[in-house]
């Protein structure tokens, strides 16, 4: 992926996320990491980046 | 509960029998071999197999007829097997529905159809759908066959002391209170076992926030037999429905409860009528229907450490309470009833070691264990119990509209027979097989002939060989052994070679296989499966 790529994907999930509105927002992020795990094919692989995308997050 | 005017056995569909406590006093407190307290399915169904066993029993049961209101519902393939064992099997066959299909639904639109395992090699289906009275009835009617059972109805246990080589109990009915001496008790007494309490044990384990109301309408509705759930349904926003077909057209409709919902008010009349109503509007369904039987259940998971206290064992509800999710209360209930009662029968016979007793909660606890793990499963997605299973759940039904991988999340992953691999009287496997079914596991069915590899089975266990010479080797009395030919379908379902043999148990759960089998290995597996190996 190129970082074009990254900015790209980047921007269409803010607008999407302004998009489905405050309610809905979790839901949407949610189906979206279901969906592109199952493209992905990796369990392993999801998983660790599941703890890395919880680091430095403050609760 | 039953509608207003009806009583709680005033049934639309079943005629409930009385049963009036014993008249005759003489022969109250001459001693049993084996006392059953309890006469619901389970403790009837333990009879029934220790009779056949040659072994008799005297049963209790506080009540004066059968359990009020359809209850258990959903009869797996593997019970089919311990029915037909016990002789009752047949009424089962004719009355209750099959079924190998599951719909779940997401706001209205079908996200996952299932099917469960199911050929032209199963002898049964994988689940059946009766109502609960017909099962009591059934196995009550096979009872009555059956001089080794004498059965104590409006009889209630109130005291259980030890003997030296036995357990006294207090019984009370309605014409007065006696004790009897018993070698050995199974206490079938359900979830709120007075065994149990007696006993000062206690069941250990979760309780899961979600509570569902079940009911029973009768109706003429046209729906196969097809399992239905509806999660976040218009008729209940944010909560999960299931709705089955029963005979009789009696149709089960579980909803659960909203949090924070009080119970008293949910199981008032009106609101039960009301909720019905809404999900028949959302199954589509405009035509007429009466509310035939009410309940309100709790999903939990709780069990007994030990399923054994000295001379009593406890079967069914009083040893484990497990989610309605998977169906797999009865049919656990059932499996224990079997387990306890082959070993018992051949301790009390002089045939087997203490070790065969013992194995009883290992093998019996393991399953509810098992049933735990995937009931468990089958709860968070029905309730979940937090806000990340409820997002996660949510997601995946989201999701699953458009994307069929996500709904499979909704499979309820129903009731699998387990496999004993770490039992002490189940023997090592054979690495030499490459598939097939591992020591501890039940026997796979196949079509042999014009029947079925089950229907060979004898009384107690059997050796299947796929070498005649070895079945002239050996000889047990309590050994059927039963020659089949290689490359049949029995063959290719057990993965076994020309000299392949498979000793398989009363229940029906491998004890061992070998490629090379011989007389001697035969008989040390016999040995240890009775527990005859450690002294």
């Amino acid at each position: 992926m190129t970082p074009r790529d990254v900015e790209t994907v980047y921007e269409a999930l803010a607008l999407k996320l302004d998009a489905v509105g405050d309610t809905q927002r979790e839901l949407f992020l949610a189906k979206l990491a279901l969906l592109l795990s199952h493209d992905l094919g990796d369990a392993e692989r999801v998983c660790l980046r599941i703890d890395e995308a919880a680091l430095n997050i403050d609760s | 509960m039953r509608p207003a005017g009806r009583a709680e056995t005033d049934s639309l569909y079943f005629d409930y029998p009385h049963f009036d406590a014993p008249k005759d006093r003489s022969r109250l407190d001459a001693s049993a071999p084996v006392a059953i307290v309890g006469a619901g399915p389970v403790g009837l169904t333990a009879a029934l197999a220790l009779a056949r066993d040659g072994i008799a029993s005297v049963m209790f049961d506080a009540k004066s007829t059968f359990n009020d209101g359809s209850r258990a519902i959903c009869i797996a393939r593997q019970s089919y097997y311990i029915l037909e064992r016990i002789g009752a099997v047949a009424p089962f066959l004719e009355k209750s529905l099959g079924w190998t299909t599951g719909r779940s639904f997401y706001r209205g639109q079908q996200i996952l159809e299932f099917e469960m395992p199911d050929s032209p090699r199963e002898k049964y289906r994988p689940m059946y759908n009766i109502e609960q009275q017909y099962i009591e009835q059934y196995l009550w009617d096979a009872i009555e066959r059956e001089p080794l059972i004498e059965t104590r109805w409006q009889s209630e246990v109130t005291g259980i002391e030890d003997l030296d080589g036995g357990v006294r109990l207090t019984v009370r009915d309605p014409n007065g209170s006696y004790d009897i001496a018993a070698d050995w008790v199974l206490a079938a007494d359900g979830a709120r076992s007075s065994v149990r309490k007696l006993r000062g044990l206690s069941l250990k384990g979760e309780n899961y926030e979600g509570r569902y109301v079940i009911a029973d309408v009768q109706m003429d509705h046209d729906y196969p037999t097809i399992r239905r759930a509806l999660f976040d349904p218009d008729c209940r926003r944010g909560g999960t429905v299931l709705v089955h077909k029963q005979p009789d057209n009696i149709w089960r409709i579980d909803y659960q409860l909203r949090d924070g919902e009080d119970e008293a008010d949910a199981v008032a009349e009106d609101n039960v009528r009301a909720s019905v109503a809404a999900v028949l509007a959302d199954l589509g369904f405009t035509g007429d229907w009466e509310l035939e039987w009410w309940s309100v259940y709790s999903a939990n998971t709780l069990a007994l450490d030990d399923y054994r206290d000295g001379r009593i064992f406890f079967i069914g509800d009083s040893a484990h309470i497990v989610p309605i999710f998977g169906v797999r209360g009865l049919n656990n209930g059932l499996a224990d009833a079997q387990n306890i009662a082959w070993k018992l029968a051949r301790m009390i016979e002089g045939q087997a070691g203490e070790a065969l007793l013992d194995s009883y909660t290992p093998e019996r606890r393991g399953a509810t264990l098992d049933v735990f793990a995937n009931a468990s499963k089958s709860a968070r997605f029905m309730t979940p119990p937090t806000p990340g299973w409820q997002l996660m759940r949510d997601a995946a039904l989201n999701l699953a509209l458009t994307h069929p991988f996500a709904g499979e999340l909704a499979n309820p992953r129903q009731m699998t027979p387990y496999t004993y691999a770490d039992s002490p009287i189940v023997s090592p496997d054979d690495p030499g097989f490459y598939g097939g079914p591992v020591p501890g596991a039940p026997l796979p069915e196949a079509r042999v002939g014009d029947g079925f590899l089950s229907d060979l089975s004898g009384p107690g266990f059997t050796l299947i060989t796929f070498d005649p010479d070895l079945a002239e080797t050996v000889a047990d009395s309590d050994l059927t052994t039963v020659a089949l030919q290689p490359g049949s379908e029995a063959a290719e379902v057990l993965a076994a070679g020309p000299e392949s043999a498979y000793l398989v148990r009363p229940d029906g759960h491998i004890v061992s296989r070998w490629t090379r089998p011989s007389s001697t290995l035969v008989c040390e597996a016999l040995k240890r499966s009775l527990g005859r190996d450690r002294t």
